[in-house]
């Protein structure tokens, strides 16, 4: 952990995209510790984020050097790539295979494997309700849907599906 | 016998009862804030209670209540029983085996909420990081994170670095101002730490999985938390953006889910409608002395088990 830091300190944070959720001026995701680390933490994450999107848009498994060569608008050292890629492949987001003396690394699922994961963890409160998440409103039956719908008809409102 | 474990199993008794009957009862919706203390204290109360009244029922009488004459009346039976002499050897054995069960009670009440922590922050750490690789912002909720779906979600991860996420559904679904009504309601969950309000139940729910009592108070803390957010919200939205928010996303039903896994849904059903009801026509909340009452209540279920377990009359 601590020779990574090191190592991003060294070649300089990436400046963070346009678009990042955690550029705005107030952190969505905010953390301890001394300035420098939180923002090198929240820049590493907005780096895996950006390699996983190459590598989710890729249909075959890239080198380093070809995911290096995908990341627009970035100049990052070869090592930098291949330590957040090493990550990546230790939290089980993407998978390496040899291929001669260089790894080539694919996401270990799609995109869409991963929203689903997301959607069904945030939507099915109602069968474990384990105070994980707290859910704006809970998922109904079909019947108390509908009972729900004509309420909202009642109030003048238009029910939008 | 030593008195203080009819007292206690008195209080386990009636906190169950009061538990149910707390269920059931409809004040709460006026002041879900007295309520839910008077839900933790119940739930607090009943724990003490119960380990106390197995814990005094091995107890020998001492100086210093229930937790000292438990310590010794063990320490008394397992002198007797290894060394052979003293107390008959069948009442040592049955004041080991009461004692051995409140010690195996405590320490499962305290396992369950370590689990069920432990759980939650599992859970919580998978979610955010996913959210950091896959969610982003939208000028539609400054402050939320979007993730693209077309099933309406919208909730808080709770913690020391909290999120709230609507889902691009959900985006679709409601306007500026019923998001706005949602954000607000979801930012009074994060900033109040409701969450840790709900953790002991869903904890009680670890230990008894097959209790509806259990399962009855959970879900009945879980609306009343849910409550206590529409009222936060309602300091900065109007109630009727916050009601059709809720009556939209409820209804939305987007099906995501394989239909089994739909089977749980039903305490869920009247929940929505109850929170609807309750924001467009409001009652007034309980008169201050009946809240005062209520925090009383809450503060006496509690002393008098820790009372009795730490002194002696």
């Amino acid at each position: 952990m601590g020779y990574q830091h090191v190592q991003l300190l060294k070649v300089g944070c990436p400046v963070s995209a346009p678009g990042c959720p955690f550029a705005p001026a107030e952190p969505v995701f905010s953390c301890f510790g001394s300035e420098v680390r939180v923002t090198c933490v929240n820049r590493l994450g907005e780096l895996e984020r950006a390699i996983m999107d190459v590598l989710w848009d890729s249909t075959e498994p890239l080198t380093v050097r070809q995911v290096g060569l995908r990341l627009i608008n970035r100049d990052l050292a070869h090592t930098t790539v291949m330590t957040v890629l090493d990550r990546l492949a230790k939290k089980g987001f993407a998978r390496r295979q040899r291929d001669g003396r260089a790894w080539r690394y694919q996401a270990a699922a799609n995109r869409e494997a991963y929203v689903t994961e997301l959607m069904l963890h945030a939507l099915d409160q109602t069968g474990d309700r384990s105070a994980a998440l707290a859910s704006f409103a809970r998922r109904v039956s079909d019947s108390e849907a509908e009972v729900l719908r004509r309420a909202l008809e009642s109030l003048g409102e238009l029910p939008r599906d | 016998m030593f008195p203080p474990v009819l007292v206690l199993a008195a209080v386990a008794g009636g906190t169950a009862l009061g538990a149910a009957a707390l269920a059931s009862a409809r004040w709460p919706y006026r002041s879900p804030g007295a309520a839910i203390l008077l839900w933790q204290a119940l739930g607090l109360s009943w724990g003490l209670a119960a380990v106390g009244a197995l814990a005094a029922l091995g107890a020998v009488p001492g100086r210093y209540g229930v937790a000292g004459g438990a310590l010794s009346g063990a320490v008394r039976a397992l002198r007797s029983t290894a060394l052979g002499f003293g107390a008959p050897t069948l009442i040592a054995a049955a004041r080991l085996a009461v004692l051995a069960a409140s010690a195996a009670l405590f320490a499962l009440l305290c396992w369950v909420l370590v689990a069920a922590s432990a759980a939650v922050i599992v859970a919580r750490r998978r979610h955010r990081v996913l959210l950091s690789l896959l969610a982003h912002g939208d000028p539609k909720v400054p402050g939320a994170l979007v993730v693209d779906h077309p099933a309406a979600a919208a909730y808080c991860v709770p913690g020391l670095h909290s999120a709230i996420v609507i889902s691009a559904g959900t985006l679709d679904l409601l306007d500026a101002a019923e998001l706005a009504a949602v954000l607000a309601h979801e930012r009074a969950h994060l900033r109040a730490r409701h969450d840790l309000v709900l953790l002991p139940f869903s904890a009680l729910g670890r230990a008894f999985p097959r209790s509806r009592l259990v399962r009855q108070s959970h879900a009945t803390v879980a609306l009343l938390v849910e409550m206590l957010a529409d009222d936060r919200a309602l300091r900065q939205r109007p109630a009727r953006e916050l009601a059709t928010a809720l009556l939209r996303v409820g209804a939305s039903g987007a099906g995501l889910a394989p239909s089994g896994a739909l089977a749980a849904v039903g305490t869920a059903d009247a929940e929505v409608a109850a929170r609807v009801a309750r924001l467009l026509t409001p009652q007034a909340r309980l008169p201050l002395h009946v809240q005062a009452l209520v925090c009383c209540t809450a503060a006496l279920l509690v002393a008098v088990p820790v009372t009795l377990l730490l002194h002696s009359f």
